[in-house]
């Protein structure tokens, strides 16, 4: 018979700890899908980032290790250097890959670096307590821009996956969702083509997720649902920014 | 041992990772260290290294966490500012129990400071590199060779003790030409397997290099451990070097660039009839205490001369331990003492002969 569903090898048995309603358990769940499906568990090292996947090393199944914030694609990049073949990826939250991070992750995107990067974008700091992070809407309210984000004073949500386009080592850039089945379906397609690039050694590549933060959003999942769509969709909209030709 | 060749001591210490089997270096741009990985760059591809210039000092800190933790040795240098960027990394590296080498030639600061010799980063090589409970093995050469062989000596401590290790230097030891002899080559594919390295979990459980520990007690847990190892350095890794501490009245303390200078400043002022002699810390950590405090039951004084406003004197006076008086003697801000300078302190310190 054959096997439609099952536990990814990739994972853990070890339980979450992320709030209900947060999507990085989806998150986690389709990168060891992936990783599972290309066969590669016993050749991955992954990257855990600061942040609220900070104990990301102990779901994973596979080699991990736990750089200090924003400054996984360096720790990715000494890796890969020792073990070209070997698959490294990192996988960033957005206060830790668009703000302390900024540097390091434009530079190994710039060296066309070998290493796949999941960019978790929830538009807030969560493990901290819900303070804004560069990527916060204009007008969200936070611990740290309690009557919303004023632009004029914090500048505007920074749209990363954008401006990593204009970098030649950066050959597949996309943003996806996980909101619904259907979103979570075309996400895991954009993880695997992001991973395929770097089995193939085409180069950079960066798959951006939107996701929810209930908890330090201060609303219900399901309301939290309805929010990305309706406002974090329209800043930071889904699809291909830059894709290569000849990777499925 | 191969023929001596005369070397820059920055290009010296660059050959001598080569020759420790380091094939890795990540860095950034800053003087006075700039040969060193020049050095490199043109020399890794000859044997198959890996050779990057990182977007900042920061970024470099992190990629040699990432390749220590990946299982190679690995190299990084810079010079004062640049070290105190990769604190960062060196802090992780340590936590995580990572073998790493680390160089420091050394210039003034506090800021941006100057580019000239200096020894005013003591205190954080020794005592404050980053936060946490951590040491680091610090090496402190004093000529070109020397540095050569502290910096093959260097990657096999941090190996052994899988903790880094950082080599102190000055502009002077870098920039200076001295003949060299290098010791037979190591080949990295021969190093022993590091069990706990990344390199894909085949055939067995996954491998974590971390430094994070929520509990409490499991994180103090991991700093006593981390103190054993310190405490075993302490007892296995003390270096030093004794010059005339058979009849000297007066012993001067100094190492590298001023241990140099404080010898020569010694053999002038014995010529005047002053019974000097010189403990030279090679390694700062762990620091040569017992031998300064035997040395205090049969001298008078002590000197600490050091290119600083006082820094490595506290560590003299903790091993002196008020048995004799501690004197100090620096220049700072890349200014480097002068032998006459030093015989005059001397001069004070011993009165009229």
């Amino acid at each position: 018979m054959k096997e439609v569903a099952g536990y990814p090898d990739a994972l853990t048995d070890k339980q979450f700890h992320y709030c209900p309603g947060c999507t990085h358990g989806i998150i986690h769940r389709i990168v060891a899908e992936v990783i599972d499906e290309l066969d590669i568990r016993e050749e991955t090292i992954g990257v855990a980032p600061v942040g609220c996947s900070v104990l990301a090393y102990e779901y994973f199944n596979v080699d991990m290790h736990e750089a200090s914030h924003g400054r996984a694609p360096a720790v990715a990049t000494g890796i890969k250097r020792v073990h070209p073949d070997k698959f490294v990826f990192t996988y960033q939250g957005d206060g830790d890959l668009a703000s302390i991070g900024t540097a390091e992750i434009v530079h190994a995107a710039n060296r066309g670096e070998l290493i796949s990067t999941i960019f978790v974008n929830n538009a807030i700091y969560g493990m901290t307590g819900g303070q804004m992070a560069p990527t916060s809407l204009e007008g969200q309210k936070t611990t740290t821009s309690p009557f919303g984000r004023d632009v004029r004073e914090a500048g505007h949500p920074i749209r990363m996956s954008e401006m990593l386009t204009q970098l030649d080592g950066a050959v597949y850039i996309t943003r996806v969702s996980v909101h619904d089945p259907q979103h979570i379906k075309q996400a895991k397609k954009a993880i695997k083509k992001a991973f395929k690039i770097q089995l193939e050694g085409k180069g950079f590549a960066l798959v951006e997720v939107l996701s929810t933060c209930p908890t330090n959003w201060g609303m219900k999942p399901s309301d939290s649902i309805e929010w990305l769509k309706n406002n974090m969709m329209e800043t930071y909209p889904l699809g291909d920014l830059k894709t290569p030709e000849g990777v499925e | 041992m191969g023929e001596k060749v005369l070397m820059k001591g920055n290009e010296a210490i660059a050959e001598a990772a080569i020759r420790a089997g380091c094939r890795y270096f990540f860095g950034y741009p800053i003087t006075p260290q700039s040969e060193l990985p020049a050095y490199l760059a043109r020399k890794f591809p000859e044997v198959g290294g890996t050779f990057l210039q990182a977007e900042s000092e920061v970024a470099a800190s992190n990629m040699i966490y990432g390749a220590a933790g990946a299982g190679a040795r690995v190299l990084t240098s810079s010079s004062s500012p640049g070290i105190s960027l990769k604190a960062e990394g060196i802090s992780y590296i340590a936590g995580a129990e990572l073998p790493a080498v680390i160089i420091n030639i050394m210039r003034g600061g506090p800021g941006l400071g100057s580019i000239q010799p200096s020894q005013a980063d003591y205190f954080q090589a020794t005592k404050g590199m980053a936060h946490g409970d951590f040491s680091l093995t610090v090496l402190a050469p004093s000529t070109v060779q020397e540095a050569v062989d502290l910096t093959m000596e260097a990657f096999e401590i941090a190996d052994r003790y899988r903790n880094p290790v950082l080599l102190v230097g000055d502009g002077i030891i870098g920039q200076m030409m001295e003949p060299v002899e290098f010791k037979e080559a190591i080949d990295p594919d021969e190093l022993p397997k590091k069990e706990w390295a990344t390199d894909g979990a085949k055939g067995r459980e996954p491998n974590v290099i971390n430094s994070l520990a929520l509990e409490p007690e499991d994180l103090e847990d991991h700093n006593m451990k981390l103190k054993a190892k310190y405490d075993k350095m302490k007892e296995e890794e003390v270096r030093y070097e004794e010059l005339y501490t058979d009849d000297a009245d007066i012993i001067i303390v100094a190492y590298g660039t001023t241990a140099r200078i404080s010898s020569r400043a010694i053999e002038m002022a014995r010529k005047e009839g002053y019974k000097v002699g010189m403990i030279r810390p090679i390694t700062l950590f762990p620091f040569p205490t017992d031998i300064i405090n035997e040395t205090a039951d049969r001298v008078d004084d002590f000197l600490a001369v050091e290119m600083s406003t006082g820094q490595m004197v506290e560590d003299v006076r903790l091993a002196v331990n008020g048995k004799k008086p501690v004197h100090f003697y620096g220049r700072t801000g890349g200014v480097v003492p002068s032998p006459e300078e030093i015989v005059n302190k001397i001069k004070e310190i011993g009165g009229e002969k």
